[in-house]
């Protein structure tokens, strides 16, 4: 080892370490100290105990037991309206790419198999429709539906109006006008060329500004807000804001970071859009929807506090994981495979507060499709953050790298666990915003075994296809040409379980615009996967 | 507020540190690393065939990084090359290393295919060449005439994957891609490549 290394190792222990001990003095000053009064902070005064949900049983909704109650009630009816204009603009946008997203993705898996597919037009070949697909999904649906989400649980979170939402309305038209000028860019050819940062740096420089935007109602609103403790979602949500636009400008800087080192800030910037942006808001949004639909709080709000702290400090680290056996020098791998692996902290501690809370209501799980949703995705996040710590790992990481296992598992996390949660805000919100029920909770129900079936097959073909051509790679007797031919009927059920997907988001869309333009009837009783216990009607 | 604020600052502290980890203190230490001397910088057709390899996005299926014997046996066994070293990356802007394999790396596939004519037939109709190769067809890197004119590059298709009448040559795009391909040869030694120590390990010095 030269001198350089070990001082830049030493260097990189002793501010973790510096980080770590912060951590622990301010857990010893009672900094995260409001215990459970904190973790109530969701509730009215009076509504713990009370489900808030789309979905609730037959039972009137909690509208207060005195006058103040009730003023608390229609204060947070208040709120909700407050913010509708902005939420819509980034919901409906991103319903919209969310479908053009699925498309795509389902035109690449088809080519994967197929590949005289579409292939006569330039515009249309595998390199390039793949890149539209990642982006529309994560810049479109995923950023913009998770961003609507926050405007709605930010002046919930705060009890106060939004403030300032023309901001995030403008924000939303700017971040449009990015996407549609970024995808229009990669299908003509004109990619930066770095996964996930596809977009020319010019286009960039738009989801700067309109990120940015969203962050003046943020601020505007915690300015305001009327609650002494803040929520453990409002953490997340704040941060994640936060994160996002420094790690996008330093990503994109043109020019910077040549070669090598180019690939590495590549896959800094790659894994932190999902840890350090996405996952946030997923992790936030569950922390807000569980509890506040069974109406109880999160078992321990200390945990939850350490999660975050925790996740921040390692998940900020992981990204080289995917330079692993790459030329790059070992102590930055090593650095973030120890990172990766310390991240089952904060999913151990935020299982066991989403998990826990959920311990003996799993029945609400038959009709909230709210709960269904978020809670499924919640076990998913789970699921495959315990398996990324694995995969980190130099014995695991040697086959499954360059395989598509890797493919099945990022959207393990992109899929099955933030979108699903997306998908059960979505319908947490919609009913809030434009006082109208669900037209049919038959749509519902098809919408999510739909995408539930289709997930299912995608990962589980992928995973298992994806391990057996890693395993085959390592043994240069089986030819190349054996691997791809070993693989094409899991990508054959991967274009099954994308296009279930796909049809999925169809009934879910159709629905959502259906809400939009109030059809169906307006009705008393919430939209259930089941209709309710029938009243009494004697 | 204060306390939103210290979250915020908080979050974009922890941020920095990991920027300093995993951006600042790679790039220090392997901008200093050595160039190889025998790595020749691309020339600009070269270059130009490279942007093509991004527009095309190559990189989506195509990796190129040679992993160590000693880690994934099967890189180097199946003619993969040696395993890169941050030098042989210098005049890469942007880096393409690449993350799937679902075909081949292509770290030196100048070497392997040193053909223009293999590299143009095989970007036309992959499966022209390799039955059961399910790598996309690029036909629009190709014009289809009936009779070429003086210094077109002229690629002789096998039928029946070739046009049934006239010939098909190649477009600029394509003979830099084709270029590019070629140029993709790491064989040269790597000065840098560590040195496998000895087993008993002697004091170093």
């Amino acid at each position: 080892m030269t001198p350089t290394i070990a001082v830049l190792l030493i260097i990189t222990f002793v501010l973790s370490t510096v980080g770590l001990l912060l951590l622990i003095w301010s857990i010893a000053n009672n900094q995260f100290s409001h215990g459970q009064a904190a973790a109530r902070t969701i509730f009215s005064p009076g509504e713990e105990g009370h489900s808030e949900d789309p979905a609730r049983p037959s039972d009137l909704p909690f509208t207060g037991d005195n006058s103040e109650q009730a003023a608390a009630i229609e204060a947070r009816w208040a709120a909700d309206q407050s913010s509708r204009t902005a939420i819509l603009t980034w919901l409906s946008s991103s319903v919209f790419w969310l479908l053009l997203g699925s498309f795509f993705g389902l035109a690449s898996s088809i080519k994967m198999h197929f590949p005289e597919f579409l292939a006569a037009s330039e515009f249309l070949t595998f390199g390039r429709v793949r890149p539209v697909h990642l982006n529309a999904v994560t810049y479109g649906w995923a950023s913009m539906a998770g961003i609507g989400v926050a405007l709605f649980l930010i002046p919930r979170l705060f009890k106060t109006s939004l403030a300032g939402g023309k901001y995030a309305v403008l924000g939303g038209f700017i971040w449009n006008i990015g996407l549609v000028l970024g995808l229009s860019a990669i299908t003509l050819g004109l990619s930066d060329g770095e996964e996930w940062l596809e977009f020319p740096w010019q286009v960039d420089l738009l989801f700067v500004v309109g990120g940015a935007l969203c962050a003046i109602p943020l601020l505007l609103t915690a300015a305001n807000r009327q609650v002494e403790h803040l929520y453990v979602t409002s953490w997340y949500l704040m941060a994640a804001l936060v994160w996002f636009p420094i790690l996008f400008l330093i990503a994109n800087l043109p020019f910077a970071f040549p070669g090598a080192s180019g690939a590495t800030v590549n896959w800094w910037f790659a894994h932190n859009v999902l840890g350090l942006w996405v996952t946030p808001i997923g992790i936030g949004i569950a922390y807000y929807m569980i509890p506040k639909i069974l109406g109880r709080p999160i078992i321990s709000y200390q945990l939850s506090l350490i999660g975050f702290w925790s996740l921040a400090l390692f998940y900020s680290q992981v990204g080289i994981h995917h330079l692993i056996g790459g030329p790059i020098p070992t102590w930055l791998v090593t650095l973030s495979i120890v990172h990766s692996v310390m991240m089952s902290i904060p999913v151990i501690t935020v299982a066991i507060n989403h998990h826990g809370t959920m311990m003996g209501n799993f029945g609400r799980l038959k009709d909230s499709p709210t709960l269904r949703f978020v809670w499924i995705g919640a076990l998913m996040y789970t699921v495959s953050s315990l398996q990324g710590s694995m995969e980190a790992l130099r014995s695991i990481n040697v086959i499954t790298h360059f395989t598509h296992y890797t493919v099945a598992h990022a959207h393990l996390g992109m899929y099955a666990f933030l979108s699903f949660i997306l998908f059960g805000a979505v319908y947490f919100i919609m009913p809030r915003l434009t006082n109208w029920e669900w037209p049919w909770r038959r749509l519902i129900s098809l919408h999510f075994w739909l995408v539930s079936a289709g997930i299912l097959i995608y990962v589980v073909s992928l995973t298992v296809a994806g391990w057996k051509q890693g395993v085959a790679l390592l043994n240069a007797a089986m030819p190349f040409l054996d691997i791809v031919k070993m693989t094409l009927p899991a990508l054959q059920a991967r274009t099954l379980g994308g296009a279930l997907m796909t049809l999925g988001h169809l009934v879910f869309a159709f629905h959502f615009i259906a809400m939009l333009m109030r059809h169906g009837a307006a009705t008393e009783q919430p939209t259930l996967f089941r209709p309710a216990i029938k009243e009494t009607t004697q | 507020m204060k306390r939103a604020l210290a979250i915020m600052v908080g979050a974009a502290l922890i941020l920095l540190l990991a920027t300093l980890t995993l951006v600042v203190m790679p790039y220090l230490q392997m901008s200093a690393e050595q160039v190889p001397p025998d790595l020749k910088p691309y020339t600009e057709q070269q270059q130009r065939g490279r942007q093509v390899y991004i527009a095309n996005g190559c990189v989506y299926c195509h990796s190129q990084q040679p992993r160590d014997p000693s880690f994934a046996p099967g890189d180097k066994a199946r003619g993969w090359g040696r395993p890169s070293v941050p030098g042989d990356y210098a005049y890469d802007k942007p880096h393409l290393l690449g993350t799937m394999r679902t075909g081949p790396d292509l770290f030196n596939i100048g070497a392997r295919q040193p053909s223009i004519d293999w590299q143009l037939m095989h970007l036309y109709n992959p499966r022209a060449i390799i039955k059961g190769s399910i790598m996309p067809s690029y036909p629009f890197l190709f014009r289809h005439v009936e009779e070429p004119a003086e210094g077109d590059k002229v690629v002789n298709i096998p039928p029946p994957y070739g046009p049934e009448s006239g010939k098909i040559v190649a477009t600029d795009d394509a003979l830099a891609l084709a270029e590019y391909m070629l140029a993709l040869d790491h064989t040269y030694p790597a000065p840098t490549l560590p040195k496998r120590q000895p087993k008993s390990d002697q004091p170093k010095e």
